[in-house]
Parts: C-alpha cells; sequence; structure tokens
C-alpha cells in the first residue's frame, strides 16, 4: 500500500498519484468514466475515495471507491431539492467528512449529507434565512449562476461543528450539525456596496491550523488571518504580489506557516507574470517568501482553484498543487524545491493527500 | 415490446446494462422509470428535477424528437442521445 495518495479532480475524471518515498510517484486513471470532477478526497474514516462529479448529460453525482480506486460505484440518490422546489442542483462542489456525515456541497447553494458513505443522500440545510439566502433560494436566480457552497472547515473532534463557504455571501459557522448558522465574516474587506453589514463577502478558501483558534483564508480581495477561530479577521495580504487567489494551505504541524498562491484577479486568474510562485509564511502573515525553485519561471500562465493546493501530514510535510494546465507539482521540503509529479492531464479542479498508515 | 437503444456513457455506471433494450412502456417518463427499476439510479443520469429531460439528453420516438409524456407504442424504437456537445 502507499503511503502518500493524492486524489487528484481534473475536468476529465479523477486521478491518483501514489508513492511510498513522495520521490517516485505512479499515476492512475482516469476514473469516474472522464466526467467533470470538481472535488476529490481520501476519507481516513472509511478508506473510501470519494469524487463530486457534475455531467452536462447525466447531472450531479458522487462517485465513490472503496479498493483505492480499483472499482468505482455513483450515486444521486436524494441529491436533489426535489421536483416542487424550484431549486437546481447544477454542480457538487466540494466534499468534507465530519464524524458520521459525509457532507457534500452543492450549487444551487445547498448542503447535503449522507450516513452511509455516500450510497444515499439528504438536505442537510441550505442556510435558509440567513442574509443573502433571499437571493440564493430565489429559483430566478437558480443555476446556471454563480452561487454554491464552495468549501467546508470541519472538527476533527466535533462532527456537529463545521464552516460552509457560500460563493459571494461569506462564510457561515454552524455549532449543531447544521440546524443553525453563524456569519463569521467579521473584519474581512470587501470592495463593493453590500446590503449586508454581517455577509456579502467572497471567501475564496477557508483553512485551519494545528491551533483551532488560527484560521487563514483567501479572499477575493486579500489574505486574511483569524486568532479567534474565525470570529474576526485581520488582512494579512502585504508582501504578496497581490490580494487575489484561490489556493491556500496550513501547514500541519506549524499554525504560523502557510501557503498560498496568488493569481491575477482579472479574468485571466493565472499566476503573476507567466512566473509559477507559491508564496510562503512563516510568521502568520507578517512577511512572504516566493517559492519558485523548481516551477517554471518564464512563460508559465497557470491558473489553481480553491480545492488546487494541499499538505500532507508527515513530520516534514510535503507540499502539493495542481494546475489548470493539467501538472501536479510537489514539494517535500516544505515549499523551498518543487518538482513536477504529473503532466499532460485534463485540467486539474482539486488535488487531496493522504497518509495512509 | 418497445425497442429502446441507450448512449454509451451510461453502461460504464450501471454494471449489466445493455445499450439495447426491450421495455414495455406507456410513454418516455414510463420506459424510464422500468429502467430505473431494473438499474437503480438510471433515472438521474437522464431526468432532472421537475421532471424533464436532462437539457443535453434527447430522445426520439420512432424518429421524432419525444418529451418525457410522449407516447410509446407497442413496437415503437426509442433512442435515448447523450447530445455533442462540451469539448
Amino acid at each position: 500500500m502507499p503511503n502518500t495518495l493524492l486524489t487528484v479532480a481534473t475536468r476529465k475524471g479523477t486521478f491518483l498519484l501514489e508513492s511510498d518515498d513522495r520521490r517516485d510517484w505512479r499515476l492512475r486513471g482516469p476514473y469516474c468514466e472522464g466526467w467533470p470532477v470538481y472535488h476529490a478526497i481520501y476519507d481516513p474514516t472509511t478508506g473510501e475515495i470519494y469524487a463530486a462529479a457534475a455531467s452536462e448529460w447525466h447531472g450531479t453525482t458522487v462517485f465513490r471507491s472503496g479498493d483505492l480506486g480499483e472499482t468505482w460505484e455513483q450515486s444521486s440518490e436524494g441529491l436533489s431539492y426535489g421536483d416542487e422546489d424550484g431549486r437546481r442542483i447544477s454542480k457538487a462542489s466540494t466534499l468534507a467528512r465530519a464524524g458520521d456525515r459525509l457532507l457534500v456541497g452543492v450549487e444551487a447553494p445547498g448542503i447535503f449529507e449522507s450516513r452511509d458513505n455516500g450510497e444515499t443522500w439528504s438536505l442537510l440545510s441550505t442556510l435558509s434565512g440567513q442574509h443573502g439566502s433571499e437571493e440564493w433560494d430565489d429559483p430566478a436566480s437558480q443555476p446556471p449562476g454563480h452561487l454554491g457552497i464552495s468549501g467546508f472547515v470541519t472538527d476533527p473532534d466535533d462532527s456537529d461543528s463545521f464552516f460552509a463557504i457560500v460563493q459571494g455571501i461569506g462564510a457561515f459557522e454552524t455549532e449543531d450539525g447544521g440546524s443553525s448558522w453563524t456569519p463569521r465574516n467579521k473584519g474581512l474587506r470587501r470592495d463593493w456596496p453590500a446590503d449586508y453589514e454581517d455577509v456579502g463577502f467572497c471567501v475564496h478558501k477557508l483553512v485551519r491550523s494545528s491551533d483551532p483558534q488560527r484560521m487563514y483564508q483567501q479572499n477575493h480581495v486579500g489574505m486574511h488571518r483569524s486568532d479567534d477561530a474565525g470570529q474576526t479577521w485581520t488582512e494579512i495580504t502585504e508582501g504578496l504580489p497581490g490580494d487575489f487567489g484561490f489556493a491556500a494551505a496550513v501547514h500541519p504541524h506549524d499554525r504560523d506557516t502557510f501557503y498560498v498562491i496568488p493569481v491575477d484577479g482579472g479574468h485571466g486568474r493565472t499566476m503573476h507574470e507567466g512566473k509559477a510562485t507559491v508564496w510562503r509564511t512563516r510568521d502568520a502573515g507578517s512577511s512572504w517568501q516566493p517559492m519558485r525553485q523548481g516551477l517554471p519561471q518564464e512563460n508559465a500562465h497557470l491558473g489553481v482553484l480553491r480545492q488546487g493546493m494541499t499538505i500532507d501530514s508527515h513530520d516534514v510535510p510535503g507540499v502539493y498543487f495542481g494546475s489548470s494546465t493539467g501538472q501536479v507539482f510537489a514539494s517535500i521540503d516544505e515549499g523551498d524545491t518543487w518538482s513536477e509529479i504529473a503532466s499532460y492531464l485534463p485540467s486539474i479542479s482539486s488535488v487531496d493527500v493522504a497518509v495512509i498508515d | 415490446m418497445a425497442d429502446l437503444r441507450l448512449p454509451g456513457t451510461l453502461t460504464p455506471l450501471f454494471p449489466g446494462l445493455p445499450r439495447h433494450v426491450e421495455i414495455e412502456a406507456v410513454n418516455v417518463l414510463g420506459a424510464i422509470d422500468e429502467l430505473e427499476q431494473r438499474w437503480p439510479g438510471l433515472r438521474d443520469r437522464l431526468v432532472a428535477e421537475g421532471p424533464a429531460l436532462r437539457s443535453h439528453i434527447h430522445v426520439y420516438v420512432d424518429g421524432e424528437r419525444a418529451g418525457l409524456e410522449t407516447p410509446v407504442a407497442e413496437r415503437s424504437r426509442l433512442d435515448v442521445i447523450a447530445a455533442i456537445s462540451g469539448g
């Protein structure tokens, strides 16, 4: 069995990269029959791989494999707002394990849960009643649109406590398994008018460090840090080449070390100046250092999406990211040097890593 | 029995699903529901909320573009097509 497993979701299926030493990697795939896959994860609780997918032809579903990709099944049973509701599911965007729940976030915004490891699904919450929900609950705003649940942050010690991101609206926290929600956007920057004080923020990526009080987020306008578990946020953009990006990852053993990939905030959304660069802070965002060694530095117009960077849990953690141009890059020295471990894949939506005992 | 043809994109998802199925139904939705009985989950791959045929799924009954309510006769031929799109 490989020691380290990367699950790579792409526009044309799921791929697996596995290694015993994080130097030599074996690539397998494509799996999930070439469907557009938006997020694929290895679930250490069950040993299953899950892949959230949506096809123009065959709708939205979640694939699962209990044998590290050898065989796959898929199910969307219950993954629907129903015939009468008016809301439509155009995409399953993100997955997370929260205790005995498997969560999937969908567009139009909603969270579905599975208590049987992906065989069946039921609606957990649409965050109904939150400021902003009148827009995302309006059938006239239904997909193809721009709003969805784009990410979760779960709590390994409390399955009822987790964050969910509503695209273009902000981050929300529940402490009762999705029955009630609290906006967690205080202190975030926004450069546009908004109807409400507590929502109307564009949270791209939210991560929690080994210290649960310390969180980071890449926002549409700025990097931010929280030292009180998301209650309040402070901007830490200074020193970065721009305030826009999607991908972010936090060191598993050091709450002050954090990685981001700034990209052009216009419509290009590729790395600045055609130089592939991961930026690292060792001091919680007081200063930033560019990590470029081993990454292409000329005419490298790579994009990386919000689930596109991850970090493993080895003592000296490996950092990984997958690009819109189908490469996977890895660093096993905390970002100092990089190597390309997969090339010519379809455009990458997500990269997840697991260390398997 | 009506003669129903399915797109190749479905067969990897449902073990044992042939491309060609004989089916008894009064209309297209009935035919799809009959498929669902034999291969649970298949309806979701063809039918969206509403219910409505998924936008890139086209069904023809005896050569004519059909909807879910289109009647199916004893010896009809149904072609379920995954429309050419994407890239």
